[in-house]
């Protein structure tokens, strides 16, 4: 398998060095999901088709049908895309599946080393089996929930004043779960400027992976544990913890207590409406939409204030979003996907990728001295990054994340049972998906 | 025809004309029956054999094992899957209950003449011509709390804060929330259908029975009713098939939430065999659903028959 693998890789490379040699055009596509940094990509990628000759296209899906689409694609081996920005979760599948190219000899041979990149993103995006050097993606985009909240709300004396009243302390960035849910219920319900305004939006939609990328950031930080860190399956008394039912119960009062009405299937887009519409002093979200926020007319500049994930009693975590970028395995042009790849690596053009938008993973970029300031945002996105957790990354992860999605909504949404309960049939579930998995 | 006759190799002529009219009869269904098997009973009989296995059509490469019953075992057992099947049920009874009540009376005003009757015939029925996937997706506005305007009607006659309830977003509420979208929409179909059964009374019936000096109420109920019956069941029939199978519409609006709510079996069908991918156990569950859903209009078209007969 392996000596297949180590074959595959010298051919791949060296059509990519003959493609580059001969300067063959070759039409590529590239798969993504339809949001900001997509665009951002397009006009990044202008320069590689300008230096190589090749064709880009692009195929972009929105996130609710992202994973469906492009794992049906994949699923069926189709020859779509020939680079894949597939999430995170599904570098398990994409490698055992074999819909992804293994890169490990490519990055030898053109000499790209992960070291050179943000070890929670080479983990969470690249390698698998986890914590083992056996890449299948480039890390492409940096992600991470975070939070977003109205400076200038905050900023107001008679707020301030009021909140000191009640609180006994300044109106400000929370520093704690439990002090992000006095905010917003400070701000629940309240006029501002003549407009009803409420506390958070919070992911919680159910169709995909929404209320599961919010639930977490509560989840991790009260202690919740995916298994046992000896016994990765081992998942009673880790996954269903009291601690992990605790942080499921505060996620569930931060949504009874002070979401905008009717936010009860919100993700990434929905959040954004509201927040730039003004409806809501705090915001959940990926750090994807920051230069949007930051950019925006209504909430843009100094109006907005950017956090990472508070922490909670057991720890200080935040989800991991992201992608790394991949060579599809039934691409009929893996050179010129390869050549796209090493060109992307590189330093200058990760830089150039920053300064469109696109979060990079680039060591080189993150840790210039420069890049803390170079964006109001820019340090939240590094004490963020540097607190990440990520879902599981197994082959049956959709079955993993629908059992939870399925889970955590009847428990926060529909109010059905306990936290507890809730918990302890997420355990059944997994426990089941392994079994079929043959890994229990 | 001559001419044309003459062109025909002889021995082709002869070999045509030398066959029977059976053989001539199976030329002539082979195309379809070749159809039929490839498209709809291989398919079937391929859904049945894999789900005694445990395939995952996204593994191909993967060991297939056979498992027997276990899928069907799981799925009965299953106290989710019986959840699904009790929402799917709320679904379609209340759906066929308003949409045959509505239905049928709005065909009975229809069919009265009036002035612009045919405009307001195109008007109703215009709903059903709208994409199930627009309809759920609009639907979702309407009942968004702070915006849409079917809280501000809510609100407008009861007196309530229109942000003080989600209909998409309530556990007692969401089940209704994708009833009152379904018979807005297909209330017209059922309507039509009544309609066709309304005109299609002779008017030399209600002529004799006035005769015989019978009210409107005996009317209605000796003629009127028995005569639009199997036209009425042959709606409920159509609406209940769709209904069981529904799916764009519940997906769009609520996405089978808050929970599992709104789940309908379409939408928990789905996701085990197109997002989780256990195609094995998605074959027993579409098994299960098919034998019900044949077995049931079976029952049901019997029970028709023997209404029509009458």
């Amino acid at each position: 398998m392996k000596k297949t693998h180590q074959l595959t890789a010298v051919a791949l490379t060296a059509a990519s060095a003959v493609a580059g040699a001969t300067a063959q055009a070759d039409d590529l596509t590239l798969c993504w999901a339809a949001w900001d940094p997509a665009n951002a990509l397009i006009e990044l990628s202008k320069d590689f088709e300008a230096a190589s000759g090749h064709n880009m296209s692009f195929e972009f899906v929105p996130w609710p049908n992202f994973a469906d689409r492009m794992l049906n694609e994949l699923n069926s081996g189709g020859k779509l895309c020939d680079l894949m920005i597939g999430d995170s979760q599904w570098i398990g599948l994409g490698a055992e599946a074999g819909h992804y190219v293994q890169l490990n000899d490519f990055f030898d041979a053109e000499g790209i080393s992960m070291d050179d990149f943000i070890p929670a993103t080479v983990t969470g995006y690249s390698e698998w089996p986890k914590g083992t050097p056996n890449y299948w993606a480039l890390p492409a985009f940096g992600d991470v929930v975070g939070w977003t909240y109205r400076k200038d709300w905050f900023e107001r004396p008679e707020l301030q004043a009021e909140f000191m009243d009640a609180h006994g302390r300044e109106l400000a960035v929370p520093q704690s779960l439990e002090e992000l849910k006095d905010i917003a219920e400070f701000f629940q319900g309240r006029e501002i400027d003549g407009t009803t305004v409420y506390g958070a939006a919070i992911y919680t939609e159910r169709g995909s992976e929404g209320i599961t990328m919010g639930v977490t950031n509560a989840l991790y930080n009260y202690g919740f544990e995916y298994g046992n860190p000896e016994n990765a399956y081992e998942l009673e008394g880790f996954v269903n913890s009291s601690e992990a039912a605790a942080g499921l119960e505060f996620y569930k009062a931060l949504y009874d207590c002070c979401t905008p009405p009717g936010s009860s299937d919100w993700y990434m887009s929905e959040n954004i409406d509201a927040y730039k519409s003004g409806q809501v002093a705090l915001q959940m979200n990926f750090a994807f939409i920051w230069p949007g926020v930051h950019a925006d007319a209504n909430v843009g500049g100094e109006r907005s204030g950017y956090f990472p994930n508070p922490a909670g009693p057991g720890g200080h975590f935040a989800q991991l979003g992201g992608q790394g970028i991949s060579v599809v395995s039934y691409s009929d042009s893996q050179g010129a996907g390869l050549e796209y790849i090493k060109w992307f690596a590189q330093p200058e053009v990760q830089a150039r990728w920053w300064e469109l938008g696109g979060y990079s993973a680039l060591r080189a970029v993150v840790e210039d001295p420069g890049f803390a300031t170079s964006q109001p945002y820019a340090q939240t996105f590094l004490d963020s990054m540097a607190i990440v957790k990520d879902f599981w990354a197994e082959p049956a992860y959709a079955s993993l994340l629908l059992a939870m999605q399925d889970h955590v909504h009847k428990y926060v949404v529909a109010g059905e049972g306990t936290a507890q309960e809730a918990l302890d049939a997420l355990v059944e579930d997994w426990v089941e998906v392994f079994e079929d998995e043959g890994k229990l | 025809m001559d001419r044309a006759a003459g062109a025909t190799p002889p021995n082709l002529a002869r070999r045509v004309r030398g066959l029977s009219d059976r053989a001539i009869a199976w030329i002539f269904v082979a195309p379809t029956i070749f159809l039929l098997l490839a498209i709809n009973i291989f398919p079937l009989v391929w859904t049945i054999r894999l789900s005694f296995t445990n395939f995952r059509a996204n593994r191909p490469n993967a060991d297939v094992k056979w498992i027997g019953l276990r899928n069907y075992e799981r799925i009965l057992t299953d106290s989710d899957i019986w959840l699904t099947m009790q929402a799917t049920a709320h679904f379609l009874i209340w759906t066929i209950f308003f949409q045959v009540l509505l239905g049928f009376a709005l065909a009975w005003l229809i069919n009265r003449k009036f002035r612009g009757n045919d405009l307001w015939t195109s008007i109703i029925v215009l709903p059903m011509m709208l994409s199930p996937a627009v309809v759920g997706n609009f639907w979702t506005f309407l009942y968004q709390p702070q915006i849409g305007l079917f809280n501000y009607a809510i609100a407008f006659l009861t007196g309530t804060d229109p942000t003080s309830f989600t209909m998409i977003g309530d556990v007692a509420l969401a089940p209704w929330s994708i009833v009152i979208v379904d018979t807005w929409m297909w209330t017209p179909f059922v309507m039509l259908i009544c309609l066709a059964g309304l005109r299609s009374i002779p008017d030399s019936i209600y002529e004799a029975a006035e005769c015989d000096r019978a009210s409107k109420w005996r009317q209605f109920w000796t003629i009127t009713v028995p005569l639009v019956l199997p036209f009425l069941m042959l709606a409920v029939l159509f609406r209940g098939i769709e209904n069981f199978k529904m799916f764009d519409l519940v997906v769009q609006l609520t996405g089978g939430g808050p929970g599992s709510t709104t789940e309908l079996t379409s939408v928990n069908l789905k996701r085990e065999a197109f997002e989780k991918w256990r195609t094995g156990y998605a074959s027993a569950y579409a098994v299960i659903l098919f034998v019900t859903v044949f077995g049931l209009a079976s029952i049901y078209v019997k029970a028709l028959n023997r209404v029509k007969e009458r």
